[in-house]
């Protein structure tokens, strides 16, 4: 499960160049610092890696597995 | 479920929103140390972290939640060995630049290491001033053309891993921000050495080194970084010629030496 704050992103889209699996996209929407965040467009092609959480220089990303619901 | 980021518990409140420029690599190195210090489970109040002047200097303070001292520039290790010699019991930490620590504050860097005093150095080495506009630094690339070498950069960078490694340095390695596991790796061998840890991470500064010089954006960089690195292991087998240009990450250095507060601690027990 992939989660972004999209206030916290500065839109660099090092997380959408680093996904070897083509998880992100960049939008088209702006966040309130002005700049597109990215979207979680195809999350059934996540393998959880982490890296774009480890390579987010704003900590905007979290990756986590998904946890058992009741 | 709204999750919450491992991380953000070891952050300021006030400081979430960073300073740093759109990919800068100083979040990367930031999320890096605070990574460490969550895998070993050390407690942040244990930490002293010492910043200089400069972008890099803005790593740890205000952003960790921690105690935090934001000295003049080119002095953070003078500041950091006053920490350390009167509360050798903190986990006494250095992050600041490459101009910060190696051209204005060098000095303090070799003879930190020389004295082997118990303390981590980690510098975010974007091979430029960032924050002053893109001056040439000591450890910008030769031919470079910067703000202030129009026609390119004469002089030799400084290599700082073997600069530190002579000096007498206890651990040594060097990353890129593309290697963000392999320096979480080295943060948390660095925290738990005894004596003087070094590392250097090599890393971006999109606005005043890839956007002036035409190297591109943060992920133009960091392809950079990916494309000309290599192991420690790889290089040993390589001639000069054939590591031109290239950048040697891994660990450099890793012995055990006398730490200077353990040894002065001694002679005090000797002399009480
Ligand atoms: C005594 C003194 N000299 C010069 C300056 C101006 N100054 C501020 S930051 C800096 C260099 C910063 O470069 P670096 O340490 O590499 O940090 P970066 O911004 O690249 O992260 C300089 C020269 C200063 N603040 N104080
Ligand atoms: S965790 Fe890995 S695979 Fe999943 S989106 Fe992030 S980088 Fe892509
Ligand atoms: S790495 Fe972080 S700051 Fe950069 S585009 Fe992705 S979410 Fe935004
Ligand atoms: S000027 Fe360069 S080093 Fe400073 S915050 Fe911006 S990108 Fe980072
Ligand atoms: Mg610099």
């Amino acid at each position: 499960m992939i989660e972004i704050d999209e206030d916290l992103c500065k839109g660099c889209e090092i997380c959408v160049a680093f996904c070897a699996k083509d998880v992100l996209e960049m939008s088209d929407k702006f966040n309130k610092k002005g700049v597109h965040p990215p979207l979680v467009v195809r999350e059934e092609d996540c393998n959880l890696c982490g890296n774009c959480m480890l390579y987010c220089p704003d900590l905007a990303i979290v990756v986590a597995e998904e946890e058992e619901s009741e | 479920m709204k999750l919450v980021h491992p991380l953000m518990k070891y952050v300021r409140p006030g400081a979430i929103s960073t300073a740093t420029c759109t990919g800068c690599g100083d979040g990367i190195i930031a999320q890096a140390v605070l990574r460490a210090i969550d895998e070993l489970e050390l407690n942040i109040d244990d930490f002293v972290f010492v910043s200089g002047i400069g972008c890099a200097g803005w790593i740890p303070s205000p952003f960790f939640n921690a105690d935090t001292l934001h000295t003049t520039h080119g002095r953070p290790i003078a500041f950091a060995t006053g920490v350390k010699l009167a509360r050798p019991d903190r986990e006494v930490v250095v992050i600041s630049g490459d101009g910060d620590l190696a051209a204005i504050g060098g000095n303090h860097l070799i003879h930190a290491a020389r004295r082997n005093i118990g303390m981590t150095v980690i510098c975010a080495n974007n091979g430029i001033y960032g924050m002053t506009g893109g001056q040439v630094a000591p450890t910008t690339p030769l031919g470079l053309k910067t703000t202030t070498t129009p026609y390119g950069n004469v002089e030799r960078a400084f290599d700082l891993c073997a600069l530190t490694d002579a000096a007498g340095a206890s651990y040594v390695a060097r990353w890129t921000t593309y290697h963000a596991r392999g320096l979480t790796r080295s943060v948390k061998k660095a925290l738990t050495k005894r004596g003087f840890s070094f590392i250097e991470v090599i890393s971006q500064c999109p606005l005043q080194y890839g956007r002036r010089t035409g190297v591109g954006n943060a992920v133009a960089m960091m392809k950079g970084y990916k494309e000309n690195s290599l192991s420690v292991k790889k290089a040993a087998s390589l001639s000069e010629e054939e590591l031109k240009n290239k950048i040697i990450v891994g660990e450099l250095v890793d012995k055990d030496m006398p730490e200077l507060t353990e040894q002065i601690e001694k002679l005090r027990r000797i002399h009480e």
